[in-house]
């Protein structure tokens, strides 16, 4: 299955640059407009970094990157209304 | 300052020939399996192999001519950004030279690209002189998807992150421009040696 | 059992992340999902060993009491439940996926909401059932049913599902979607996966399911 795991798995990670529990908040698409929670994105996490893709078209969504110690989240097509 | 686990080693393995390991780097069991996305499945009635972009007459290559182009054998050492290398890997593939022989250019770089929409770039320098394939081979064994096949590329001195998987062509530029991890924060160049892992280093 | 100062309390569900560094500064970090409810004491993982994990491995046989661990939590909003929730609450896991399953029925126990609670887990084998005992306690209560899918390896008198949890014992095992269940699926991806789609192919409303994958963790 590719180690295809869930926003689930990167709660944490994100609770650390958000500074806040981001499962359930929702985030919608930039490709296709899909809205869903944080937690049910498809995450990659054996990569150079991690791998958010969008649960309905497979879009790259979030990556996330730690280089020399710092978190770095981009978010190339996700957005959140909150 | 993390607490130190008391007795704690990971997986890696002791040992290897500490010349041929790069600094920050260590020994693994297996061959792990890295990705950023989903398994890419083309049929082989489907592939192709492409060089364009900054050239004179783009080449295009199916399977079979592919397959039927002069292939090597060999041995290589890999070192992964995210800290495991292995030694002794065989590889039967296509040299780029040979590839990259079949067009014209004057381009100084190259970007290439892979099913499911993965991008590394490299510099012409880096993948010439017998310095890197398009394998579909390892072990003796067709390449396993997972693995990158049907066929990847292999450019063993650099970071295996440039190794493209399920790759499709090379587009070549005349500038450098930055891949997929690239754009993340990941070096351009990417020398094991030189610990070239982000920007900057 | 983890003894964590100024541990905040937890939802049932939640997870911590571990992270172990080496002496020359290597580090692993894994996520496990907390065993525990939040009324009982302190903090309870339970960690499969996988032969060439990295972390399972020194936490099942090097790991003593009085060591220090590094942990983060408790972490995770979306797959947790309370008992202040309205049922009927349906848990489905395969394999490892029962641990925070067993904290939310460990939690159904303490606090004994008017809800009732369906417990649907694949293992291997009987051998490879964790908690069974616990299974089995929990099922005496009346609003408590538990059914066990063996797919690999059964008794011969076996009673339960053989085989994999599919589209025909979901439909059998589930309330019907009109009943709105309250669903949590975990495991392995695969497992998840294909249960949600049976799920939803049996009619049950995709918003009424909430899914938490397990895998490898580590590059």
């Amino acid at each position: 299955m590719s180690y295809l795991l869930d926003g689930n798995a990167i709660a944490g990670d994100l609770f650390v640059v958000f500074g806040r529990e981001m499962s359930t908040v929702v985030g919608r698409c930039r490709k296709c407009g899909a809205e869903f929670p944080v937690a049910e994105l498809c995450v990659y996490v054996r990569a150079p970094g991690t791998v958010a893709r969008c649960p309905s078209c497979d879009a790259v969504v979030m990556v996330l990157v730690t280089i020399g110690g710092t978190r770095h989240v981009h978010l190339p097509a996700l957005e959140f209304d909150e | 300052m993390s607490p130190i686990s008391r007795g704690f080693l990971g997986r890696r393995r002791p040992g290897g020939d500490p010349s041929r390991i790069p600094p920050g780097q260590h020994l693994t069991n297996g061959f792990p399996v890295l990705s950023a996305g989903p398994t890419p499945h083309t049929e082989l009635s489907d592939w192709s192999f492409t060089i364009d972009g900054a050239v004179e007459g783009p080449v295009s290559w199916r399977w079979e001519s592919f397959l039927a182009l002069p292939t090597e054998q060999v041995t290589v050492d890999i070192h992964c950004v995210t800290k495991w290398s292995k030694l002794d890997t065989s590889w039967r593939g296509v040299s780029l030279d040979t590839l990259l022989g079949a067009v014209e250019t004057e381009a100084d770089y190259l970007t290439a690209w892979c099913d499911g929409g993965y991008t590394t770039n490299l510099a012409l320098e880096d993948v010439v002189d017998g310095k890197a394939w398009v394998a579909y081979e390892y072990n003796g064994a067709p390449l396993e998807p997972k693995h990158g096949g049907p066929a990847r590329l292999l450019v063993p001195h650099l970071y295996f992150w440039k190794s493209a998987k399920w790759v499709r062509g090379l587009r070549l530029t005349e500038r450098d421009e930055p891949g997929f991890w690239e754009n993340y924060g990941y070096h351009n160049h990417g020398d094991p040696w030189l610990e070239q892992r982000y920007q900057g280093d | 059992m983890l003894d964590v100062p100024h541990w905040p309390g937890h939802r049932a569900g939640q997870h911590i992340d571990i992270r172990l560094t080496a002496e020359d500064g290597y580090q692993a970090q894994r996520s496990y999902s907390i065993a525990s409810a939040p009324e009982d004491d302190g903090i309870m993982l339970t960690v499969d060993r996988l032969e060439d994990g990295e972390v399972s491995p020194y936490l099942t046989d090097v790991l003593e009491p009085g060591d220090e661990l590094e942990l983060r939590g408790p972490i995770g909003g979306y797959f947790v439940w309370d008992a202040s929730l309205s049922g009927p609450l349906l848990l489905i896991s395969g394999g490892s996926g029962i641990v925070p399953l067993r904290a939310m029925l460990r939690h159904w126990a303490a606090a004994r909401p008017p809800v009732e609670v369906r417990l649907l887990h694949s293992a291997r084998s009987l051998d490879y059932v964790i908690y069974r005992d616990e299974l089995v306690g929990l099922a005496a209560f009346e609003e408590v049913d538990v059914r066990i899918a063996l797919t690999r390896t059964w008794p011969d008198d076996w009673l339960g599902q053989r085989g994999r949890i599919d589209r025909g014992f979901l439909k059998d095992a589930a309330w019907p979607p009109r009943d709105e269940p309250r669903i949590y699926v975990c495991g392995p991806t695969g497992f998840v996966e294909a249960t949600a789609a049976a799920l939803v192919e049996n009619g049950q409303q995709p918003n009424t399911i909430k899914t938490e994958r397990f895998g490898a963790t580590g590059g």
